[in-house]
């Protein structure tokens, strides 16, 4: 297996993607900059969080014109995986290849902890290493992960389970308190329909090495290989 | 060039000496450019002119220590061809003038000092100060200040893994935002500020230049009148050209195309060039027509003394221009020659073909005006410094006199402001905000390195030597509980006006304690900052002199933290407690007095107790350790309870006290850590205690969901508090000035 993870202009969250895959799980792992408008050949796609061209104008807006983007969701059209994390996801969503917005969170503040998240299903190419209904600590640390999405949209992501992770308690409830951003259902990660694109607002690539405690975000990393 | 006007020279806080002094190494007048040019770097921003004669007496060499005071920031030998390049700064009136803008690009500037150097950032710390929170304003400013933090070092990818908060009166009109930078390095890709080269190209890049922060140095040498007056010297930050400057520079230095290369700070242009060219010997020939900008009409001066952020002065090898270029342009960024280095050491501006300003480098940098400011002490030291302790009443209920220290906005929790920093980035954080020091692992090594900042600014008023003797002590200490060996530190000396005899009294004092401290500690000073006339309305703030150290762990197996971990294990008291008030939390939350002598500090008995910790965390025989200090030991032991992931309470059994309960609980009698071990490393524990031959105390033992203190003779509870109810005080102190305690978000 061999990955790649774009770079723009102010993602930050690059090099630790780059780390679990390369130095962690071993894997041939390429860093592929904005500009380009060619993928190396690759199985599996990263787009990494941070604050692509600043946050500004809106949060995803202008990543999602930069050169590479059209090879990406080429890639994701021939059924290659992808993986947007943070920002990522927000690209994901602005380039349209996952439904729904991400807005500004509830307290309107940057949030930056850890938090339970339960795997909604496991029947899946990402979240396949995890059991079904499993409780795992994930960080995030975002200042819009308020995701939304409208009625009609809602019901076809239950249907298809394309919910893949929800904010949770400990014990797993879905409830308002375990909701740190004011996300539509708690949703804290959806696939699309085909299965193959992920976007999650948590950082599974920040609890994947056992010296910095936590380790529930290597599975989904594994579930790739 | 015309003579300056006396209007041109009232709008420089120069003194009619120093004006003489100008026309004198000019053999001349100025005009109005180079006017501005001097009245910047001879700022008590840019010149230390002040203080310079009091920071000769810090020492500044060590085994660590390859590169001290002097250049961008400090560099350190880490081991393993790395090095660790660290400084801390202030950006106090900016943030009370313009909370967010002011704050935000004070991160942007320590994050240029440090990758300027050719490191990469790798944690920010900081610690900053404001008035009460029941004034709306000091809650306006701590909302926004925080913001400003969050949004730069969040946007940069650089996690903010530490700090403190302190509130007091003194602060309303003049916080403080003091931050702290830490970035990694090979040995070998070291990048210095020197121009040499006769003949190299002078190239600009990063942002085009505006008007924002025009005399932001000079505003920050003089007390503060009226914020809203000044908000046009405040810079405007912009964290994604910084984050591009960043990539971009490390990209350029992996070339060997450049040969120096400095942040435009505080005074811009001017100051880069001229200490460029200073450390260098050289010259520089710059032509303002080539400065990129991004406001039309701007006059030489403007450009020269701009703060603009966001940009850096390089000198590159003759003929590599191409090659940086290249990689400014691949990041977005402006790219500029506009000059050249020449053997004459002289800064020549031009605007084309016409000289604006000739100055000879040496009249900014060395000749810049030295003062021995007179030192008096303030008349009522020796009052405030009394304190009658039997008019003391002890409290009627020690657990309600903990909840209300737990819930004091100086000893609550700072989840709520440190939440709103990314602390994980990088994946590098072993050990995040709320501990003792932070910890980040170095990848791809066994190494760690621990980092703290710290300060006490009522010690420090109390008895300005022992202050600073403690900021280094118990930085040390707080580095020693996370099992790291203190190696280097770097200060920001926050001050108030230094033409009062007053403010010098507690400058050199101060001082005097941290060198004593440092000396004996052996830890050298490698980069600080000095911040004078934090005052405004005539009212002082207290000497803070806040300070960052950086501990060095060499082999990383189980983090050391302050949290209990287990039920069973025994609790040991390192040190011993004196019934000292003076100073303390204790005294000011709960009598509502701020006076007596602060704790003393033995310098002896201090090593020899973090010897004690420090060899014990090596040995892997401690399960955690925390710093006795604010609050004292019931505030100590509150914290371990409160920091255990496993919420594991604890019964302590006192024997008969020689003092007061009060003492016993709330003192801050230095030198003091609390550590628990396992059962059967207790033997091991006790053979260190008593080589290091330091004071020791069982306490008790681990265990329970509640802070239970009992007098064991007596058959008598002293303090009996469920952590549940600790965490509700403790957590809610400070979020509640922000949020309803009862919303969930």
């Amino acid at each position: 297996m061999r990955v790649g993870v774009v770079v723009f202009p102010g993602s930050n969250c690059d090099h630790d993607c780059y780390d679990v895959c390369d130095r962690i799980l071993g894997v041939p792992t390429t860093m592929i900059w904005h500009q380009e408008t060619r993928l190396p050949d690759c199985d599996v796609l990263i787009i990494p969080g941070g604050f692509s061209y600043g946050d500004y104008l809106r949060v995803g807006a202008i990543a999602r014109f930069s050169p590479i983007m059209d090879a990406v969701i080429d890639f994701a059209n021939r059924g290659g995986l992808v993986i947007g994390i943070c920002n990522g996801f927000q690209i994901l969503l602005e380039a349209g290849l996952l439904p729904g917005v991400l807005l500004r969170n509830r307290s309107t503040k940057f949030i930056c902890e850890s938090v339970f998240i339960r795997v909604e299903s496991n029947q899946n190419r990402f979240t396949r290493n995890y059991r079904s209904n499993q409780v795992i600590s994930l960080p995030i640390a975002h200042a819009e992960g308020n995701y939304y999405i409208d009625a009609d949209g809602l019901a076809d992501l239950e249907e298809k389970q394309q919910i893949l992770f929800r904010y949770a308690s400990e014990n797993g409830e879905i409830s308002d308190i375990a909701n740190p951003n004011g996300s539509l259902e708690n949703i804290a990660g959806i696939c699309n329909a085909q299965g193959n694109v992920l976007g999650m607002m948590p950082h599974p690539e920040r609890v994947a090495d056992p010296i910095l405690g936590l380790t529930d975000g290597i599975a989904l990393f594994q579930s790739l290989l | 060039m015309s003579d300056p006007t006396a209007e041109d020279i009232a709008k420089h806080p120069l003194s009619p000496d120093e004006y003489k002094k100008i026309c004198t190494l000019l053999d001349r007048k100025p005009n109005s450019c180079e006017l501005a040019i001097f009245s910047a770097m001879w700022s008590e921003h840019c010149s230390y002119k002040s203080s310079r004669i009091h920071l000769k007496r810090f020492p500044t060499e060590g085994e660590h220590v390859i590169e001290g005071p002097g250049e961008n920031a400090g560099v350190v030998d880490i081991g393993e061809g790395m090095v660790a390049v660290f400084k801390i700064e202030s950006h106090n009136h900016p943030s009370y003038i313009e909370p967010y803008q002011g704050a935000a690009t004070g991160v942007g500037g320590i994050l240029r000092d440090i990758f300027t150097m050719g490191a990469r950032p790798v944690a920010l710390l900081n610690s900053l100060r404001f008035g009460p929170l029941d004034v709306p304003k000091n809650r306006y400013l701590l909302e926004h200040v925080v913001e400003g933090i969050a949004a730069y070092g969040n946007c940069m990818g650089v996690p903010t893994i530490g700090g403190e908060i302190y509130f007091h009166e003194v602060y309303s009109k003049n916080p403080l935002v003091n931050v702290f930078c830490l970035g990694i390095a090979k040995r070998s890709e070291i990048v210095t500020a020197k121009a040499g080269g006769v003949g190299n190209p002078v190239i600009y890049v990063g942002s085009k230049t505006g008007r924002d922060g025009i005399h932001g140095a000079t505003m920050a040498s003089a007390e503060l009148t009226e914020a809203a007056e000044k908000r046009h010297t405040v810079q405007v930050g912009d964290p994604f050209t910084e984050k591009r400057l960043l990539e971009a520079c490390l990209e350029l230095f992996k070339s060997d195309a450049i040969v120096g290369i400095q942040d435009m700070g505080a005074a811009g242009l001017t100051s880069s060039s001229s200490e460029m060219a200073d450390r260098g010997k050289t010259g520089l020939d710059i032509d303002l027509l080539k400065v990129p900008r991004r406001e039309e009409g701007m006059i030489p001066e403007e450009l020269m003394i701009s703060e603009s952020q966001e940009r850096m002065l390089i000198v590159a090898k003759k003929g590599r221009e191409a090659e940086v270029e290249k990689i400014f342009h691949k990041w977005d960024l402006d790219f500029s020659v506009i000059g050249v280095v020449t053997d004459d050491q002289m800064l020549r501006v031009r605007e084309g073909d016409t000289i604006v300003a000739e100055i000879p480098v040496y009249a900014l940098t060395s000749e810049a005006p030295v003062y021995e400011r007179p030192i008096k002490p303030p008349k009522f030291q020796e009052i405030i410094q009394s304190l009658n302790v039997d008019l003391l009443q002890e409290p009627s209920s020690y657990s309600e006199t903990l909840l209300t220290l737990l819930a004091s906005p100086t000893l609550a929790s700072k989840e709520w402001v440190y939440r709103q920093y990314d602390h994980m980035v990088q994946t590098n954080t072993v050990t995040g905000p709320g501990a003792d020091a932070a910890v980040i692992r170095l990848k791809g090594s066994k190494r760690a390195l621990a980092m703290t900042v710290d300060g006490n600014s009522t010690y420090c008023l109390l008895n300005p030597y022992y202050g600073g003797a403690i900021t280094v002590a118990e930085a040390a200490r707080n580095l020693v509980c996370v099992g790291a060996l203190p190696i280097a530190l770097s200060d920001c000396l926050n001050f108030a006006n230094p033409e009062k005899p007053e403010t010098m009294w507690h400058f050199s004092a101060c001082i005097e304690g941290m060198v004593d401290a440092c000396e004996r500690f052996s830890i050298p000073v490698v980069s600080g900052n000095v911040s004078f006339y934090n005052e405004a309305l005539d009212q002082g703030i207290y000497p803070t002199p806040v300070i960052g150290m950086v501990g060095l762990i060499k082999s990383l197996e189980t983090p050391l933290t302050p949290g209990f971990k287990e039920a069973g294990e025994h609790i040991i008291l390192i040190g011993e407690t004196r019934e000292e008030f003076g100073g303390t939390v204790y005294l000011k939350e709960i009598h509502s007095q701020e006076r007596g002598y602060p704790p003393v500090l033995d310098f002896g008995k201090e090593k020899r107790v973090q010897d004690v910790v420090l060899k014990a965390a090596e040995a892997g025989i401690l399960t955690a350790a925390h710093d006795c200090s604010e609050g004292g030991l019931a505030l100590a032991l509150a914290d371990c309870c409160l920091l255990s992931e496993a919420g594991v309470g604890a019964i302590i059994k006192l024997q008969p006290q020689t003092i007061r309960m009060d003492g016993t609980l709330f003192s801050e009698s230095q030198s003091r850590i609390v550590v628990t071990v396992k059962e059967e490393q207790l033997p091991a524990l006790f053979t260190l205690i008593e080589e290091g031959s330091v004071p020791h105390t069982q306490l008790g033992v681990t265990g329970g969901n509640q802070l239970k203190i009992d007098l064991e003779t007596q058959n008598k509870t002293i303090i009996q508090v469920p952590i549940s109810k600790m965490r509700v005080a403790h957590s809610g102190g400070l979020k509640n000035y922000f949020e309803k305690s009862d919303s969930s978000a």
